[in-house]
């Protein structure tokens, strides 16, 4: 069997959104949506808050200033993520170079949806969510880094342990494939079925 | 020992443990939409899986069509909208498209079919999949990679989330509809207030609402957060089911499906049924609203300066001052539809007002049903004369619409919408378009006299 890398850390610049509520809408609006591959959403990706409708990057907008335009880590306010389902949103950040967001909650098909694809979310206390959110202002903060492994946030002097469950912790440490490995368990879904009465089974009219 | 609704569901559709420490649960019914399967098939594809059930799914064009006639929008649209069509066909997959009697929003149609009955699991990749449990059923919103999951597996890596329970005691007075109730729950418990937590809703005015009015308060529980909204099932329930295409073809028994007396919760709200009036949202979060009567906040209601920041930036967004009152909001847009509020009975309140008066001048305002079958029925009940009488555009087509503005329904830059629809997002109905949230009978008397107003003044 292939040995497990256990000891996964994200490191980077960290750049502060400390908005709350931002939802999936603003993450990537809908413009970018009318597409049938997972592929070319970075540019998507906040779009209403990095450009003008001209197209002309706002500078006054986190992610177009140094040195947070090289971002890797986000922290973000309470509720993020919140709104639509779209899984848009989530491919769209991890293709502009986003590894993790570090906040105190996020909306449950966004989380969902980005352990799927390989974005963690640590959940920290509202303190040091804040206290993060101060390090990351100052632009001459050194990296931020994440690890999975022992749940530990290490900016600069600051060392906090973060929340995360554990069936998420490790299929972002595996990279597992969540819908091959429930394949695994046919056997068990076999048996489920055949426990429902035909009644219990839909089948719906074409 | 005493189980809540949720818990009972959750118990009845667990396949097994996982030793990570999520449960495979199974999916009785699943949902799909042109916009958020497409790259689920074929992920499925690209890894050589096939469709464990084919029978157990249904697929529906409501996202990207126009709802001014059957053809797409626009060439992008038609893509995903012929994808899904193909998707079906290979994967041998019940496909409702445009032109189909049965076509229509998703959480419209499902029950119009008879598809929804008390006990089940239904997913979908749409987030307002909470309506279900106005069935006593568990529905819930999924992303594409859980869709590509249920394709293939039947099932879904499931946490089970904690219990909490809103209980609207007192009857509403009159003029309050369920998109009141639902918003006020909203504005109490916070956007995101019921992060990781399944919601009950229970109470004499929740109790008191038929299946429309039950199923729109589900509906926007995604607003607060509620992976899964519930209501347990009863006689309105039974008698909902009746009638149906697949009425009677499926029952979930072996045990009732309703929290048990005496279940324990891990969070309570209780809110008066009676002190809730008619809603608007000012801002642009949906735990932003104030009663129709009040003034919009200004900082000097707000101790943190983050809550001070919030509201000026949602001011600003919003074209609105501090103070202001609310109904003092001119509207140049009234929009009735969306998965929340246009199915018959939204149709039948909004007409209730339009009857005999005229759309204020300088509004537009518009009409999309929510399905086929309910445009059909509006029209049988003389209701498309009485919108198109008083001024209202009405839609042939059904589909999401305005709500997102995936097609071409789309609000203009600082265009300032009343809207039936459940999210008041920055960007959501177009670019710069300001949405106020409310019910459709609010959205019909604002297009009467051209700004927000106090519904109960028309009656």
């Amino acid at each position: 069997m292939k040995e497990k890398h256990m000891n996964k850390t994200i490191k980077g610049i960290a750049a502060p959104l400390s908005l709350a509520n931002i939802d999936t809408d603003v993450i990537m609006p809908k413009r970018f949506l009318i597409t049938i591959t997972r592929e070319g959403l970075a540019d998507g990706t906040f779009a209403d808050l990095r450009f003008d409708s001209t197209g002309e990057k706002r500078p006054e907008f986190i992610l177009n200033k140094a040195p947070w335009a090289q971002a890797t880590i986000l922290v973000v306010g309470d509720n993020f993520g919140c709104g639509s389902s779209r899984e848009h949103a989530v491919w769209g950040m991890r293709q502009l170079g986003i590894n993790a967001c570090i906040g105190t909650s996020f909306a449950g098909i966004f989380y969902d949806n980005a352990r799927k694809n390989g974005l963690a979310l640590p959940i920290v206390s509202h303190e040091i969510r804040d206290t993060l959110l101060q390090f990351a202002r100052n632009a001459s903060s050194a990296e931020i880094s994440i690890e999975l492994d022992s749940q530990t946030i290490t900016a600069g002097e600051i060392s906090a342990s973060f929340k995360m469950d554990d069936a998420t912790r490790t299929s972002l440490i595996e990279g597992r494939d969540d819908t091959l490995d429930t394949l695994k368990y046919a056997g068990a879904i076999y048996d489920f079925e055949t426990r429902l009465g035909n009644k219990m089974r839909i089948s719906v009219i074409k | 020992m005493t189980k809540t609704l949720y818990d009972k569901l959750v118990d009845a559709h667990k396949v097994c443990d996982l030793p990570d420490g999520d449960m495979l649960i199974y999916v009785d019914f699943h949902i799909m939409n042109e916009y958020t399967s497409p790259q689920a098939f074929s992920g499925m594809e690209s890894k050589g899986l096939k469709v464990w059930r084919p029978e157990a799914h249904l697929s529906v064009v409501d996202h990207v069509n126009a709802t001014r006639s059957v053809e797409a929008p626009d060439a992008q649209s038609k893509l995903l909208i012929d994808n899904l069509e193909k998707n079906c066909i290979t994967h041998e997959i019940a496909f409702y498209g445009l032109g189909d009697l049965r076509q229509g929003i998703e959480h419209v149609i499902v029950p119009e079919q008879g598809l929804v009955v008390p006990g089940m699991l239904i997913a979908c990749g749409d987030s307002h999949t909470t309506t279900y449990g106005a069935f006593g059923a568990l529905g819930f919103g999924i992303g594409t990679s859980e869709v590509e999951h249920v394709l293939a597996t039947q099932t879904l890596r499931y946490k089970r989330m904690k219990t909490m329970r809103v209980t609207i005691e007192g009857e509403t007075t009159l003029g309050v509809t369920a998109k009141d109730i639902i918003m006020k729950v909203v504005q109490v418990v916070g956007a995101g207030g019921a992060n990781g937590f399944a919601v009950e809703f229970a109470g004499s005015a929740i109790r008191a609402l038929g299946m429309a009015g039950r199923m729109t308060v589900c509906n926007m529980a995604v607003e607060l957060g509620a992976r899964a909204a519930l209501i347990a099932a009863d006689e309105i329930t039974e008698a909902a089911l009746k009638d149906h295409p697949h009425s009677g073809q499926f029952v979930f028994k072996g045990e009732s499906w309703a929290s048990d007396p005496e279940s324990v919760f891990d969070e309570e709200f209780t809110i008066s049924g009676t002190n809730i009036e008619p809603l608007i949202t000012w801002g642009t979060s949906p735990d932003q609203s104030i009663s129709i009567t009040a003034n919009v906040p200004s900082a000097l209601d707000y101790v943190s300066p983050k809550a001070k920041m919030a509201l000026e930036r949602s001011l600003q967004y919003m074209g609105l001052t501090e103070g202001q009152s609310a109904q003092s909001i001119k509207i140049d847009t009234a929009f009735i539809g969306s998965c929340t509020n246009s199915r018959i009975e939204d149709l039948r309140e909004a007409a209730k007002i339009l009857e005999g008066r005229q759309v204020a001048k300088g509004v537009e305002a518009i009409v999309v049903p929510g399905s086929a079958m309910t445009r059909m029925k509006a029209e049988a009940e003389g209701l498309r004369g009485i919108f198109e009488a008083a001024g209202f555009e009405w839609r042939p087509e059904a589909g999401c619409s305005m709500c997102l503005a995936m097609n071409d329904d789309i609000a203009m830059d600082g265009e300032r919408v009343a809207s039936s629809t459940n999210r008041n997002f920055e960007g959501r109905q177009g670019r710069g378009a300001r949405t106020h949230l409310m019910s459709p009978a609010m959205v019909a008397a604002a297009a009467v006299t051209g700004h927000l107003v106090d519904v109960r003044n028309f009656r």
